[in-house]
């Protein structure tokens, strides 16, 4: 009870501020002025959100002339912390000599951590800049080959960014 | 009374339910919700219709839509009933306000007036009393704690300010001598000095503040939302009504709104009155069109004063809520009162 006594406040109204009203109308300018500034919403299905190369949207295989520049190391399969990635080798007449029949990543376990990009050492898969995933079913969301592969050039933003990275990288080490 | 007299005043009814109260508590809805998301930096909705303007006919055929689910301890007759009598007081209310100055129209005058009788501002009082009971009935007969107790702030709330409310006006009501509205609009539209028209905000000043703050309690608006304080009460008196029956409630809370703002445009701002008006020499017809269209006009500036109100004031706790009522408003409502009356016999 005696503690109850002691409380004191810290800051005392002024009468302006005990009638209330000025108050009041202060508050409602404060609020009123909101309606008229700028809105920053972007109204989705119209106005799309225009990723920056740093973004990691989701894992695409880069194409060369039509033809994956992966040569199916498993790197990215071995790395991958949610087991998404599925690759199956397989040799080839080509300059690279191995390439992967089966290239699937399971959209719905991966985490878009980025590391199978970071790992890859031809720098066959990159994180694009889409991030619209919509699947209707579990199997319809494992990616195969036919919807991973994406020209090269939609994917040079990103693999600029990626290089100057890791050359910023050697040069602080 | 022949057919034809009948027949006007059908169509007076059908303006004021349709035109004015259904329309008005459908536009009222969609500016809430855009005035209070360009509040907080948000568009609110805007994809239904132009401007998200047919939002609320979405929102009412989704509330038909739904299913209706009483409670099984509930009592289903009194739970049933309690939305339409909210629903029926708050669209009888509008029928003692003057929506504008009488009309020739095929050669008969019509008065823009849905009931002109002589108790005037009372009946109102009268029916708000009853809208008391839709909400504490409801909050009862749901058989919920959270129900009963919404409903009985909600008693106790219209109760305490109702006496504000009442004994704020008595100021205007001594001043033009009588309860007709119809009248007290006439006597507004005299002048005070030159185009200042003679409106009873300029002379009662006190009295329209107090109705103001009690105006806001009887319409269960924030800052005196309590009956149906979401944070503490899930939904208050309606936290058991489903589908169109919590739609009644929700379009007889917007009615209220709109009721009460159109008493204060009818006491205090000159009603249909547009100053220096009738000096344009206009077509009494245009006239009278504009004069509806002023009135209209004033009582939307009243709805988005009370919608940017209820998006800046927190709300009150039920003890500050009684203190301001019985020991600043109605204290200062009798002054007001006394004040007017002294001045009055001086003058």
């Amino acid at each position: 009870m005696e503690k109850n006594k002691k409380i004191i406040r810290t800051k005392d109204l002024n009468i302006l501020q005990k009638l209330y009203i000025p108050e009041i109308i202060k508050g409602l300018k404060l609020t009123l002025s909101h309606v008229i500034r700028p809105r920053f919403t972007q109204e989705f299905p119209e106005e799309r959100f225009k990723p920056e190369p740093s973004f990691r949207g989701r894992p695409v295989l880069v194409a060369e002339n039509g033809i994956e520049r992966c040569v199916a190391c498993g790197l990215c399969a071995r790395v991958c912390p949610a087991l998404a990635i599925e690759v199956q080798a397989s040799e080839t007449e080509l300059e690279k000599e191995r390439y992967p029949v089966k290239f699937e990543i399971n959209m719905a376990r991966c985490i878009f951590c980025g590391f199978c990009e970071e790992v890859c050492p031809e720098e066959a898969i990159v994180m694009s800049n889409e991030y619209l995933l919509v699947f209707s079913s579990l199997d319809d969301a494992i990616f195969g080959k036919d919807r991973l592969l994406k020209p090269i050039e939609e994917v040079k933003d990103r693999l600029e960014f990626l290089r100057q990275f890791r050359y910023n990288k050697q040069e602080t080490k | 009374m022949d057919l034809v007299s009948i027949g006007i005043s059908f169509a007076k009814i059908l303006f004021v339910i349709f035109g004015i109260l259904m329309l008005g508590a459908a536009a009222s809805v969609w500016a809430e919700r855009r005035v209070s998301a360009f509040m907080q930096d948000r568009l609110g909705p805007n994809r239904v219709g132009p401007f998200g303007l047919l939002q609320p006919f979405a929102d009412v055929v989704k509330l038909i839509m739904k299913e209706d689910i009483v409670p099984k301890q509930a009592n289903k007759f009194i739970h049933d009933l309690a939305p339409l009598i909210s629903i029926t007081v708050a669209l009888s209310t509008f029928a003692i306000i003057p929506f504008g100055n009488k009309i020739e129209l095929f050669g008969r005058e019509i008065k823009l007036i849905v009931a002109d009788i002589d108790i005037g501002i009372l009946f109102l009082f009268a029916l708000t009393s009853i809208g008391v009971y839709g909400i504490t009935l409801a909050g009862w007969s749901s058989n919920n704690k959270y129900s009963l107790l919404g409903g009985l702030r909600s008693a106790a709330q219209l109760i305490s300010y109702e006496l504000s409310l009442g004994l704020s006006i008595m100021g205007i009501i001594m001043i033009s001598g009588t309860l007709r509205l119809d009248q007290i609009v006439l006597q507004q539209t005299e002048y005070l000095w030159w185009y200042i028209p003679k409106w009873n905000i300029l002379l009662q000043p006190v009295g329209f503040i107090v109705f103001l703050i009690a105006a806001f309690a009887e319409t269960n608006r924030l800052p005196f939302d309590l009956p149906e304080a979401e944070p503490e009460l899930v939904g208050g008196y309606h936290t058991e009504y489903t589908g169109m029956k919590f739609g009644l409630f929700y379009l007889s809370e917007y009615a209220n709104i709109i009721t009460s703002s159109a008493v204060m445009v009818t006491l205090f701002f000159g009603g249909w009155h547009l100053p220096s008006a009738e000096y344009w020499g206009l077509h009494p017809l245009i006239l009278g069109v504009l004069q509806i269209m002023t009135f209209i006009f004033k009582i939307a500036l009243f709805v988005i004063f009370f919608i940017a109100v209820k998006w800046t004031l927190p709300r009150f706790k039920y003890n500050q809520l009684m203190r301001i009522g019985w020991q600043f408003l109605l204290p200062l409502a009798i002054l007001n009162f006394l004040v007017t009356g002294i001045v009055m016999l001086i003058l």
